[in-house]
């Protein structure tokens, strides 16, 4: 992964220098930006969902033996908003949609397409890998959204009818309130933003570099998500110390 | 045919001088030189790997010579806005059309991109040049619904688009029937004939190449070892250029008898 550093590096400033450009492609931004949503929806909806269950099914004996009954809400809604949605989302992506990206791109370079664009002088990083860098940049946020509270809910539900833990759903989400901030989800939208450039720009170098024909093409697609992921893990606890300060 | 497609684009001149690659260990290209004449079809022959593509591929920028040039009406190809200003236009092998994109899509593709002229227009362009290479009405389907022949149809199409003054053309007949390969030929020296584009042909096909090229270059081991008219090369006396063309004029089962 880090030989190629510099070129996900260059990758990723031309696509930057390609945005101003991004209306003219806003049909590809939007056919991608459905296609993310669509595919990956339902599948945020139910990691979300037991991701909050099993966090408020962990934490919840835990506290209510030690008279902390009232922290559940708060622990869960941290938790869930600040680390666990944004990076299990991006994960999520990244085998969901990362993996289809890099396998898109990678035969359309096993195949000569990306050459046949080239000789007819049309970039690639502004035809290709901008409108998904763009659509992914705006949907994996948006996903997160949706995802926070579908893990707050998941968590409310356990916390209420579990027999060990048995917070009502009003006190739960009244320690909720107390303990996260609009900040705390801002924070965990900021981490998602970043995290989408990190898997569509992995995903899509991997693609343009892929070489050898189908197994060539399984090769980066497995690359492309092994490298996102450790990525994500990695810039996570970066992100975490700088809004921490 | 109407007044457009009748426009001549006038070819260009081409001059290749000492074009060197190596790959790693291997040099695919060793002091390559010719040149091609405006309005000329050039046909490049050769085994397999004796780096013919390679050469194609460099001619139109996708890679970059170790050493040597290559000259388009004496301007180096790899100066700022060459290729853009001569239109050099390449059919690829595979045919290389967008899969996700309907034919019409694929055909007007540069100039969608590059923003060329208005949708209408380029709809009507569009319709034009598949028109030219026979596969009128079939704007609306995906490439995936098309024969080898086809696809490669619609690649010359897209080529045409460009209105070239250079194509290059990379095993323009490779896995074509006899009544497709002879389409694909009859459109290669029809081009030349109608809008005066010069022509560099890659290709194993000894029918093609001496059916269309004016002359034809034979490459081996990356070195070019005799360019001639077609009716003077069947004379050359390099022992690997007689060999070939006696095994690509024979039919499989004759070989087999032999």
């Amino acid at each position: 992964m880090f030989e190629n550093l510099g070129e996900m590096v260059i990758l990723l400033g031309r696509t930057l220098r390609s945005l101003p450009l991004v209306w003219r492609q806003r049909r590809k931004v939007f056919e991608q930006f459905y296609e993310i949503g669509n595919a990956s929806l339902l599948m945020v909806c139910m990691l979300s969902f037991f991701i909050g269950a099993v966090v408020a099914l962990q934490t919840g004996p835990v506290l209510v033996d030690r008279g902390l009954a009232a922290a559940v809400g708060g622990i869960v809604g941290v938790s869930i908003c600040k680390e666990l949605a944004p990076v299990m989302m991006a994960i999520l992506i990244a085998g969901r949609n990362g993996s289809a990206m890099a396998a898109e791109i990678g035969s359309m370079q096993v195949y000569q397409e990306i050459d046949a664009l080239r000789t007819m002088r049309i970039d690639p990083v502004h035809f290709l890998v901008m409108p998904r860098l763009v659509a992914l940049a705006v949907a994996l946020p948006l996903l997160v959204m949706v995802a926070i509270m579908v893990g707050w809910f998941g968590g409310a539900l356990v916390a209420a009818y579990n027999d060990r833990i048995a917070i009502g759903f009003q006190a739960f989400f009244e320690n909720l309130r107390d303990v996260v901030a609009l900040e705390d989800v801002l924070n965990g939208l900021f981490k998602s933003f970043v995290f989408a450039w990190i898997v569509g720009v992995i995903c899509c170098h991997q693609g343009l570099v892929t070489r050898g024909g189908p197994r060539g093409i399984g090769r980066s697609v497995t690359k492309a998500v092994v490298n996102s992921i450790v990525l994500i893990v990695v810039s996570d606890y970066i992100l975490t110390r700088l809004l921490l300060s | 045919m109407n007044a457009a497609s009748d426009q001549r684009s006038g070819g260009v001149a081409v001059e290749v001088r000492d074009l060197r690659k190596r790959f790693g260990t291997e040099e695919v290209l060793r002091g390559v030189s010719f040149s091609v004449d405006p309005a000329e079809v050039f046909v490049l022959m050769g085994p397999s790997g004796s780096g013919k593509s390679v050469l194609l591929r460099h001619i139109i920028g996708l890679e970059e010579p170790d050493a040597g040039e290559i000259r388009i009406n004496g301007e180096p190809v790899r100066g700022p806005g060459v290729l853009d200003r001569y239109r050099v236009a390449m059919v690829f092998q595979s045919a290389a059309l967008l899969n996700s994109l309907t034919v019409a899509e694929n055909v007007g593709l540069y100039l969608s991109e590059h923003r060329l002229c208005p949708p209408e227009e380029i709809r009507r362009i569009v319709s034009e040049k598949l028109a030219l290479v026979g596969l009128a009405g079939t704007e609306d389907k995906l490439p995936g619904q098309l024969s080898g022949g086809m696809r490669k149809r619609v690649a010359i199409a897209r080529a045409l688009v460009m209105e070239p003054q250079l194509i290059l053309y990379d095993e323009p007949t490779s896995e074509l029937d006899p009544l497709s390969a002879q389409v694909i030929a009859e459109e290669i020296v029809s081009l030349r004939d109608r809008i005066g584009v010069t022509s560099i042909v890659v290709t194993h096909d000894r029918a093609l190449a001496f059916g269309v090229g004016d002359r034809i270059g034979f490459l081996n081991e990356g070195r070019l070892v005799a360019v001639d008219r077609p009716d003077r090369l069947a004379g050359h006396p390099d022992p690997v250029l007689r060999r070939f063309l006696q095994a690509a004029s024979l039919q499989p089962s004759q070989e087999v008898r032999a």
